[in-house]
């Protein structure tokens, strides 16, 4: 059984490789998010791999709204066992279920809505959770949102929304890495005080300041399940490095949307053990 | 049927049809949810939510995340209704509806009302005319324009007996319904052929169906034989019904409260060019937006009221060679 960090290293190969071999996908926020899907599809949450059901009922459920950070959910969707990892080398290529962003349509299992169009994926998990207060299903749902996407105007409805709807099964996450494609989220659009505004919003709020680490990272996904049921929904602001793992990448938006060369991968992957074995 | 028969039982609001349908529909069907971006009123939604409270999201105007909610309520078996003007539940909330609905395949039914022209005084910024052709454009998506309020009210039970996005577009003024009471005419998908005629097809949908069975009234005094056609369910198109038809008459006029541009005459059109080739003949905005008015005014301003369609029902037939 691989430890936690051990499957990180295995699925932070799975994404340069991924990435390197469509030629095209977004390593940084994958990288960056790496501990937190591991933590999560690990760990933290219930869920069935082996027989994917749409409507997830009696199972925690996962949205990824940054859709662009595919190459990440694909690797711990398959090193989970949601199918064969031997399928992560189609992805971005002609007749895969792995789409530049995910989707249903082609029917990968673990997958519940598309996302890439930014801004969507909390109304959507709101909707979700409120089907299961419907359903007496007292499972969970998560969702991870970018925080360049907080720009959008529908996160803020979606933010706005939560409370009022009593959504206190939700578990959001933001991607806190400060990074954007035109650079810092600071520059682009100031996001101002993250943490005054979703609690003034009415959220339960936590900072993550080590979202690489993965100890920090459980334990915060810990402490947010103690928190659901009690009246609001839970946002973790996760400090991310953008590109997170790999030396060259780290820290930079230089990596949001580029695929590395040759002797780049070799390099990269000279810094992360093949712990799992290489798809 | 025949034209004589077609009689108008009372007039009322085809949005009043959705407001009874959906309080019928919740009572046998328990996995139906309605949400709302603050329109609970115009809906008629009064008697479900007094009943069904419980199954009731008001969303606040939030048109965006109340198809983002739906589409979530979706994955746990639900039947999310959401409703609001035709404007905002469709040029609003277009990516949203593409995205998070239709590509991903969620069983959301967008309910709209105020659709066209026939709103009236709220002007162009209410009245979209465009909204037909940006849902139908949409790979899955089943679009429905009711012509009546019983029609609207059988409809907005249908449709949840099929899986996958619908838009069901209906209207705000009072209007001749003269579908039969328990809805039993209407099947989605399925052309109503309300009286058979040999000279010219009328094809309409939505308010101007009533417009068009008047106008075949018309010109039935002149000795012109119209069929008339109630084409509610504009995609997926009953093309046989359409082939049929127009190897009958050799001519059609279509008419919708929508532009002519991606509306149902392009729909009609493209069945036409690739299969039966005949004169046809557009009642519908062109390429333009409304503005304020009485209904009937508008209607009659941009072309879209009997006369019209009587006037190029004798053009189609002109064109014949």
């Amino acid at each position: 059984m691989a430890t936690l960090q051990e499957t990180a290293s295995q699925i932070r190969r799975d994404i340069v490789r991924m990435v390197h071999g469509a030629q095209s996908g977004h390593p940084g926020g994958s990288l960056g998010c790496t501990d937190y899907f591991t933590a999560l599809y690990f760990k933290i949450m219930h869920h069935n791999p082996s027989n994917f059901q749409m409507d997830g009922n009696g199972e925690d459920l996962f949205f990824l709204s940054n859709g662009h950070i595919s190459p990440v959910f694909y690797s711990a969707l398959a090193r989970s066992g949601y199918f064969d990892v031997a399928e992560l080398a189609t992805f971005r290529k002609l007749d895969s279920r792995l789409q530049g962003h995910p989707t249903t349509h082609e029917h990968l299992p673990g997958i519940r809505v598309a996302s890439g169009s930014l801004g969507q994926g909390l109304s959507v998990a709101i909707g979700a959770a409120l089907a299961k207060k419907y359903n007496n299903d007292n499972s969970l749902v998560y969702c991870l949102m970018g925080d360049g996407e907080l720009d959008e105007g529908q996160c803020w409805e979606a933010i706005l929304s939560a409370p009022h709807q009593n959504a206190d099964n939700i578990i959001a996450t933001v991607d806190w890495n400060g990074q954007q494609i035109d650079g810092s989220t600071d520059k682009v659009l100031y996001l101002g005080n993250l943490e005054e505004k979703f609690k003034v919003f009415g959220w339960e709020t936590i900072v993550l300041e080590k979202g690489n680490d993965m100890d920090e990272v459980v334990a915060t996904l810990e402490k947010a399940k103690s928190l659901t049921g009690k009246g609001k929904p839970i946002v973790i602001l996760m400090k991310t490095a953008m590109g997170a793992g790999i030396d060259f990448m780290e820290g930079t938006h230089e990596w949001h949307g580029i695929a590395p060369n040759d002797d780049q991968l070799a390099k990269a992957l000279a810094q992360l053990p093949e712990t799992l074995g290489d798809y | 049927m025949a034209l004589e028969d077609i009689v108008i039982l009372n007039e009322k609001e085809t949005r009043a049809g959705f407001g009874e349908g959906i309080y019928e529909l919740a009572k046998t069907n328990e996995n139906v949810v309605v949400l709302t971006a603050d329109l609970a009123g115009s809906f008629k939604l009064g008697p479900f939510i007094k009943e069904f409270n419980n199954r009731f999201v008001q969303c606040g105007i939030q048109e965006a995340n109340m198809i983002g909610m739906a589409a979530g309520l979706t994955i746990g078996g639900k039947i999310p209704y959401t409703t609001t003007f035709a404007n905002f539940s469709t040029g609003r909330v277009y990516d949203q509806i593409r995205q998070s609905v239709a590509y991903s395949d969620k069983n959301v039914k967008i309910c709209a009302s105020h659709a066209g022209l026939t709103l009236g005084e709220d002007g162009a910024t209410h009245q979209i005319l465009e909204d037909i052709g940006l849902m139908k454009m949409l790979p899955g998506m089943t679009v429905i324009n009711p012509c009546d309020f019983n029609q609207t009210k059988a409809a907005t039970k249908a449709i949840a007996d099929i899986h996958g996005p619908v838009y069901l577009r209906f209207g705000r003024p009072k209007w001749p319904n003269f579908t039969k009471e328990d809805g039993s005419d209407f099947v989605i998908g399925k052309a109503q052929v309300l009286a058979e005629g040999t000279d010219v097809t009328l094809i309409a949908c939505g308010h101007m169906v009533w417009k068009s069975v008047e106008a075949a009234k018309e010109l039935a005094k002149e000795g012109i034989s119209a069929e008339v056609i109630n084409m509610h369910t504009i995609k997926p198109l009953d093309t046989e019904a359409v082939i049929k038809s127009l190897t009958k008459t050799g001519a059609v006029v279509t008419a919708e409260e929508h532009n002519i541009i991606g509306g149902l005459g392009d729909a009609i059109a493209q069945v036409a060019a690739r299969n039966i080739p005949v004169p046809q003949e557009y009642i519908g905005t062109n390429d333009t937006f409304g503005e304020s008015g009485k209904p009937e005014q508008l209607l009659k301003k941009y072309g879209l009221d009997t006369p019209n369609i009587v006037a190029a029902a004798k053009k189609a037939i002109s064109r014949k060679k």
